[in-house]
């Protein structure tokens, strides 16, 4: 088979900072080729040059046999290249086919003709085997539903490579099934499928090839028949970074006192009769899809949420509203730390001290001298690189950021800390920095609950993890339990 | 996948769409229908329902419906415009003066357009070019040509003596309807082709229902949000065409307040204020419903001060019965 596309030894920095060294990657026609590597490995920024978002600094794309230059999205779209996004690309305030042929729209005499545009995408749609009314908004379609009308999107332009970024990450099993045979219909009509995935089992499922990234490099490609499941988790991890990754015992002595009790909660939206408890310096994973009600559960015990039924208990007293949450020592980390999390045009020192006012206050005055103290505290102690306190938070890198997120709840010595994707957008050797962190506020007692959509690291730090399902606590896997991510993905996909 | 409802943990999640009316985006059609029975049961003895009265309250509703037409692209496309009111004024001081000083009333209307197409070219300009909230952007333009409006007569008002000008844009008929009934209805009918059935329109709801996945698909989101600024621009010149020619006059003073007015008709017809969403026939109720209010108040004899206080209250139930619950 001949390539249909190269990227060769591509070359990409951000400011100083270089993200792609020498990549290269190759897609043959009709080829299914997974893309794997940690957070910060470069597969999106490799992929955004594919499609034209970005610019490459050094290196070459061969397209179908000749060389080309891509300065934009509409490049790509000319050349058949496509990108299923990983997060929602649709307009939901428009109709499914209206989003299908938006900015090609088919036309009657310069009006746009919307009866032929919805006759087409119902053609599409049906060729691909689904149900889905061409004249519903996307904003009433289910998340799987969605992607299928992305991936429709991209046929009704002659895509001839699909580019898919975590296809089956908030889709439900037989969600992930529809697409499955759906990748392997296109592949048979000689469709390139980049397939971005972390879960071995799929990739193992339905790809041809494999392609695994580290540190902006490709480490590894090779035939899916042809290599082990262990020899991708080495190429991914590399040398070093695995041993923090790796689960670490700590004991938790049988006397320990129960910090968080969670009785039959259940909520106004999805989440229903869920129960369980927490004990000092135990470290409990929170797994399910993104719209299980995770987040929903975490807002509920620091007092977001409205409670139907159920009671949430700390330290055995009850818990209602964010003021006696946050009086009973509760500390929510959420997971938009760029918008919840914190004020990004203040600096780290300001930041620190905001939700710690009344520590840093004498009389009517900030005291900045003491706030100023437990910034450079916490820069030793938590290793975030900045120039220094006064530095504005939002010029920091998202897993500095996420740091200093940690630093501020950490000031206040809390009972219970709830994080939401703690590591989320951060690149692998600060992920393993915040594992560390977060074992060491265990350690010192703190009760922790981590939702987190990323096993590894579920793996690395829980003592237990609760599996969550449509709202519904489904499982209650201890330690042992768990041997491997794959015993997690099938608990959550229910 | 549209038929299911979807349930989660056995409680359903969203109501089926497609099954059941949905009134609540129709709830300016439902208001419009229920204060004209009120002023038709109340004051329609005291000439509410007569047709010179109907035509008065379409002649003073022109103004709102011309600019609210383009203010429901603007809004659409996620962005605000508040210098209608002055450039409206800036646009009908030029055209008095232009008149005024022999050069003919082509010459007159073709420097007011260009008058609101300047200040909605530097609007879009600022806006998409440094990327600054069109809320500020025109807030500043707003009192900015306020200013240029007093200083361009030193606030002397300007009188138009050409009669077939003031007959085209306000006092005259077109076989028997008021010319600015014309104007308003011509300006609805081009909006909803536009917004509804041309790319333009297309685009403009793509950009302001999601930017990042418009511009992904090929949308230019900045040019998009630019030609609805010198839309509102032209569209607030021609309001003030039709204030002098209603008037024969031209003021500093016109239009104050009239983007609040234009902006209220536009949320009252259904436009969603985060963009991605609108309706021009929806905007075009919601400027009668204003104005309908308005004229009755005066008939049922409310003095200014009440007149403000009901006109208000009755906009923020009309916005609270028609919005979604919280999901």
């Amino acid at each position: 088979m001949t390539n249909l596309l190269e990227l060769r030894d591509i070359e990409k920095s951000f400011a100083t900072i270089p993200v792609l060294r020498r990549a290269s990657f190759e897609l043959r026609s009709g080829e299914v080729h997974a893309l794997m590597g940690g957070n910060g490995a470069g597969k999106s920024t490799l992929m955004k040059i594919l499609t034209g978002v970005y610019t490459k600094d050094g290196g070459s794309l061969v397209f179908d046999g000749r060389e080309v230059e891509l300065s934009g999205p509409r490049d790509a779209e000319r050349l058949g290249i496509a990108m299923i996004f990983q997060e929602f690309s649709l307009i939901p305030t428009l109709t499914v086919a209206q989003n299908i042929f938006l900015h090609h729209e088919p036309r009657a005499g310069g009006f746009l003709n919307d009866a032929e545009a919805e006759r087409r995408a119902a053609g599409i749609l049906s060729d691909l085997g689904e149900d889905i009314d061409p004249r519903a908004l996307v904003e009433t379609l289910s998340v799987g539903a969605c992607q299928m009308v992305e991936i429709a999107k991209a046929l009704s332009k002659n895509a001839r490579v699909l580019i898919m970024d975590e296809p089956t990450s908030s889709l439900s099993e037989a969600e992930a099934r529809t697409l499955f045979s759906l990748v392997r219909k296109l592949k048979s009509e000689g469709i390139s499928i980049v397939y971005i995935s972390h879960r071995m089992a799929e990739i193992f499922e339905i790809c041809d090839r494999i392609t695994v990234m580290r540190d902006g490099h490709d480490a590894l490609t090779r035939s899916t028949g042809e290599v082990t499941m262990q020899q991708l988790i080495e190429a991914m991890l590399g040398e070093g970074v695995e041993a923090s990754m790796q689960y670490q015992a700590r004991p938790i002595s049988a006397t320990a006192a129960t910090v968080l009790e969670v009785e039959n909660l259940t909520l106004e939206e999805k989440v229903v009769d869920a129960s369980f408890t927490i004990r000092a310096g135990e470290i409990v994973g929170l797994a399910g899809l993104t719209a299980s009600g995770r987040t929903e559960i975490a807002e509920a015990i620091f007092g977001l949420r409205r409670i139907r039924s159920g009671e949430v208990r700390v330290d055995g007293k009850p818990v209602r509203g964010t003021d006696q949450a946050i009086a009973a020592g509760v500390a929510l980390v959420p997971e938009n730390r760029r918008t919840q999390g914190l004020v990004l045009e203040h600096s780290m020192h300001d930041n620190m001290v905001l939700p710690n006012l009344a520590r840093f206050t004498r009389g009517l005055f900030v005291r900045d001298g003491a706030g100023r103290r437990a910034a450079n505290d916490a820069i030793a102690r938590l290793k975030i690189r900045t120039d220094g306190p006064d530095k504005v938070v939002g010029l920091l890198s998202g897993g500095n950021q996420q740091k200093i997120v940690l630093a501020k709840w950490l000031e206040r010595r809390p009972r219970l800390l709830i994080l939401d994707e703690p590591t989320i957008g951060v690149d692998i050797g600060a992920k393993s920095d915040l594992v560390e962190i977060i074992r060491e506020i265990a350690e010192a007692g703190t009760a922790v609950l981590v939702i987190s959509s990323e096993f590894e690291e579920l793996l690395a730090m829980s003592d237990r993890v609760l599996v969550l399902h449509d709202g519904r606590l489904i499982k209650e896997l201890e330690r042992e339990e768990i041997a491997t991510e794959e015993v997690l993905h099938h608990a959550i996909q229910g | 996948m549209q038929s299911k409802a979807e349930t989660i943990g056995g409680l359903p999640v969203r109501a089926p769409r497609l099954t059941g009316f949905d009134w609540r985006g129709y709830i300016v059609y439902l208001f419009f229908t229920a204060v004209l029975l009120f002023f038709a049961v109340t004051i329609g003895d005291k000439g509410f329902l007569t047709v010179p009265n109907l035509f008065n309250i379409a002649r003073n509703t022109a103004m709102i419906a011309v600019i609210a037409v383009a203010m429901t692209f603007v809004i659409s496309a996620g962005e605000l415009d508040l210098s209608v009111g002055s450039t409206a004024a800036l646009s009908a001081l030029v055209a008095a003066l232009v008149i005024q000083a022999g050069f003919g009333m082509v010459a007159g209307v073709t420097a007011a357009l260009g008058a609101g197409l300047l200040v909605g070219l530097v609007n879009g300009l600022f806006v998409t070019g440094l990327a600054i909230p069109s809320f500020l952007v025109t807030l500043g333009m707003m009192q900015f040509v306020r200013g240029l409006d007093m200083r361009l007569t030193y606030t002397n008002p300007v009188p138009v003596a050409d009669n077939t000008f003031n007959g085209i844009f306000g006092k005259g008929y077109l076989f028997g309807i008021p010319s600015l009934l014309v104007w308003s209805v011509a300006a609805v009918a081009l909006g909803h082709v536009v917004l509804r059935y041309t790319p333009f329109g297309r685009q403009v709801l793509a950009t302001g229902g999601n930017r990042v996945a418009a511009a992904y698909s090929g949308i230019r989101v900045n040019r998009t949000k630019l030609y609805c600024f010198l839309l509102s621009g032209a569209a607030a010149a021609l309001a003030g065409l039709l204030f002098t020619g209603m008037m024969s006059t031209a003021r500093y003073n016109y239009g104050t307040g009239i983007e609040l007015a234009a902006i209220a008709a536009v949320i009252l017809g259904g436009t969603s204020l985060f963009g991605g969403r609108g309706t021009i026939i929806g905007t075009f109720v919601g400027a009668l419903l204003i104005g309908t209010i308005n004229n009755g108040l005066i008939i049922m004899g409310l003095d200014v001060s009440e007149q403000n206080m009901v006109a208000g209250a009755i906009i923020i139930l009309a916005v609270a019965f028609g919005k979604k619950p919280a999901r």
